[in-house]
């Protein structure tokens, strides 16, 4: 184990990272750090390749080059879903992907599964250790449960939940997984203002019990007002990173969302 | 308040007691009943519905937990009844004793079903269907060419003259006279059969409520999620094709034992499609659900062909159609009806299960 003093500033850190599907290069020379305890923001416009960055950071895809470091180990190669979540980094999806007949309850409880051991013989026998493991699972996944605030009976089925408890459930679920990264594939998709604020805060206290978190978001109020940092990709670029202040008046991005032509204000008001 | 729920609590365990010991009574003495009302034959069709429900719930494991389509699992019950057939009979001159066989036929067939599982778990929903449904065949077509150059499998033939299923000197192919009650050959195989029986149920209700359990059950219900919370798809399901195969080779070896005789006849691919069957038509990933199915698949094919010669008699005074069609087609009739009305089967499974656990841990509290 090495100590915190060793350990460097940067939780996750991706240089040169390269990803083409056929013909169309989604990616093309991503480097990024993300340090620990921040959250970080990845916006961009549609197809900027924000879903695709975010599916090799997980495991779904494979870099085609590039070095990707997480918690001072390297993960470059080829590396399958769970290893990667065993090493620390846990995910939601864009369009939520549930366990839809398992309970919720149930849906936290899988969560723990990399963190748990028994086996075949502890399921057949029931013996002290897997009771006690199982005891430690449920417990831990009703804690999770109120923590995310889903205080349905936690029996619902998850397919019978609201969508925003959803949303929360599947963050619940990755958070069992005892993650040194959380990241959320635009967790805010779909949320009303009640909703959204209720979202916010929940991150800003995943981030105080020092999980790190990055977001992909649509909505850039919604991510300049809660990350620390923020990059902005297009056509698989990276075309800026900064603080969410920088990135709002960065030429860059503004030309990247709105065209090239700046918009003066009382122009933009007579043609509306 | 608190004495009441006591008093409320211990007469719960006490009914569930008396619950228990009736059933019990029952399937002990349902041997001798089904004897006295429908003759010894139905005795004999009992044998093979618990045979059926072993397999149908070592086929739930795959199919109904782990959401994985296996055509091809009747292999495994071969595998199972071929290595009790070569290794207790003349054919190569071995007798081993039951209860090496057993357990050898089930690792045996565990062991196939790693071999099978291993290169082909990567696919997904119809490609597993058909490269499972290819393995089953090429375990029959094995079985039936496997007798040249060196006769190993006797080939279409099949191996007869089986040793009977035997605990030292008490051998279950002959009657017995225990505590002044007769024990046929049947009735004997049935106690046997439902003690493993109700091992298997034992297991897969263990197996069920586990991290194992809920592991498999992540997989069937999304795969991409599951991989991503850190589940190691492939040992997973590989455990879930494992399991699921010891069971079809523990049924396997208890077929030739009772048996007496096997032939790759009795392992084609509507053996497959019947338990996959079972499994679907009482409702995947219930207990329940495949054992009601198992018991109504083997059981209601029986009773429309003894029953549907004499009901014809009774309606028309003659026989219009032969009965052994009629019961196909009734058959048929029976399965489409079940799976319109109910698409997730007559016992589809659910979730009161954990229900009742989080209920004991509050109360715990």
């Amino acid at each position: 184990m090495t100590t915190p003093l060793e350990l460097d500033i940067n939780l996750l850190e991706l240089s040169g990272v390269a990803k083409r599907f056929g013909g169309l290069s989604a990616l093309s020379d991503i480097s990024l750090h993300i340090r620990r305890g921040e959250i970080y923001g990845l916006i961009g416009p549609n197809g900027a390749g924000k879903t695709t960055l975010f599916n090799i950071l997980t495991g779904l895809y494979q870099a085609d080059s590039g070095r990707f470091t997480f918690n001072n180990m390297e993960y470059s190669g080829r590396c399958k879903p769970h290893v990667l979540a065993q090493a620390g980094i846990a995910r939601t999806f864009q369009n939520i992907r549930l366990f839809a007949n398992m309970t919720a309850l149930e849906n936290v409880m899988v969560g723990r599964h990399l963190r748990t051991s028994s086996g075949i013989w502890g399921a057949l026998t029931r013996n002290a250790t897997a009771r006690a493991e199982e005891h430690a699972i449920v417990q831990h996944a009703r804690a999770l449960l109120s923590y995310v605030g889903i205080d349905r009976p936690h029996q619902t089925l998850a397919k019978n939940l609201s969508y925003g408890e959803q949303r929360r459930l599947e963050i619940a679920r990755a958070l069992a997984t005892d993650p040194k990264l959380l990241a959320l594939d635009e967790p805010a998709a779909g949320m009303n203002a009640t909703e959204t604020e209720n979202l916010k805060e929940l991150l800003l206290s995943i981030r105080a019990s020092g999980i790190t978190v990055l977001l992909i978001e649509h909505d850039v109020k919604f991510i300049l007002g809660l990350c620390d940092r923020v990059a902005v990709l297009d056509y698989g670029k990276k075309i800026a990173e900064d603080v969410p202040e920088k990135i709002r008046c960065d030429p860059a991005v503004i030309t990247a969302y709105l065209g090239t032509e700046p918009i003066i204000p009382a122009q933009a008001g007579i043609q509306s | 308040m608190r004495n009441a729920l006591k008093h409320l609590s211990s007469k719960g365990k006490r009914g569930a007691w008396i619950a228990f010991v009736m059933l019990a009574i029952v399937l002990l003495a349902l041997p001798f009943f089904t004897e006295e009302l429908f003759g010894r034959g139905w005795v004999r069709i009992m044998d093979f519905a618990l045979l059926y429900i072993m397999l149908a719930l070592g086929l739930n494991i795959v199919v109904g937990y782990a959401g994985l389509l296996d055509l091809g699992y009747i292999a495994f019950f071969a595998v199972g009844a071929y290595c009790y057939a070569l290794l207790g009979s003349p054919q190569l001159g071995l007798h081993l004793p039951f209860w090496i066989i057993l357990p050898l036929g089930a690792l045996l067939a565990c062991l196939f079903g790693v071999l099978l599982g291993a290169p082909t778990l990567r696919l997904r929903g119809d490609y597993l269907a058909i490269v499972t449904l290819g393995f089953g065949e090429i375990i029959r077509i094995f079985l039936n060419n496997l007798n040249a150059p060196i006769n190993i499998t006797n080939g279409p033939q099949g191996i007869s003259m089986i040793d009977p299923i035997r605990f030292g000197e008490f051998s279950l192919g002959n009657t017995h006279e225990l505590l002044g009650l007769t024990f046929p050959s049947v009735h004997l195989h049935y106690y046997l059969f439902l003690f493993f029986t109700l091992l298997v149920i034992f297991i897969s209700l263990r197996l069920e409520d586990s991290r194992i359990g809920r592991a498999w059950m992540a997989i069937r219900e999304d795969e991409v999620a599951a991989e991503a919370m850190g589940i190691n798809t492939r040992n997973i399901k590989l455990l879930a094709f494992a399991m699921g195969a010891t069971f079809g080779g523990l049924a396997g070896g208890l077929f030739a034992g009772f048996q007496g005789f096997v032939s790759p006849e009795s392992f084609g691919l509507t053996e497959s499609i019947s338990v996959l069957c079972m499994v679907v038509l009482g409702g995947m990933g219930n207990i329940n659900g495949v054992l009601l199915g198992s018991m109504l698949l083997v059981v209601l094919p029986e009773a429309l062909r003894h029953g549907s010669g004499p009901a014809q008699q009774l309606l028309f005074g003659k026989t219009l159609i032969d009965p052994e069609s009629l019961r196909m087609l009734l058959f048929g009739l029976a399965l489409i009806t079940v799976m319109l009305w109910r698409p997730a089967g007559l016992w589809p499974s659910n979730q009161r299960r954990r229900e009742l656990v989080a209920e004991n841990d509050a109360a715990q509290l």
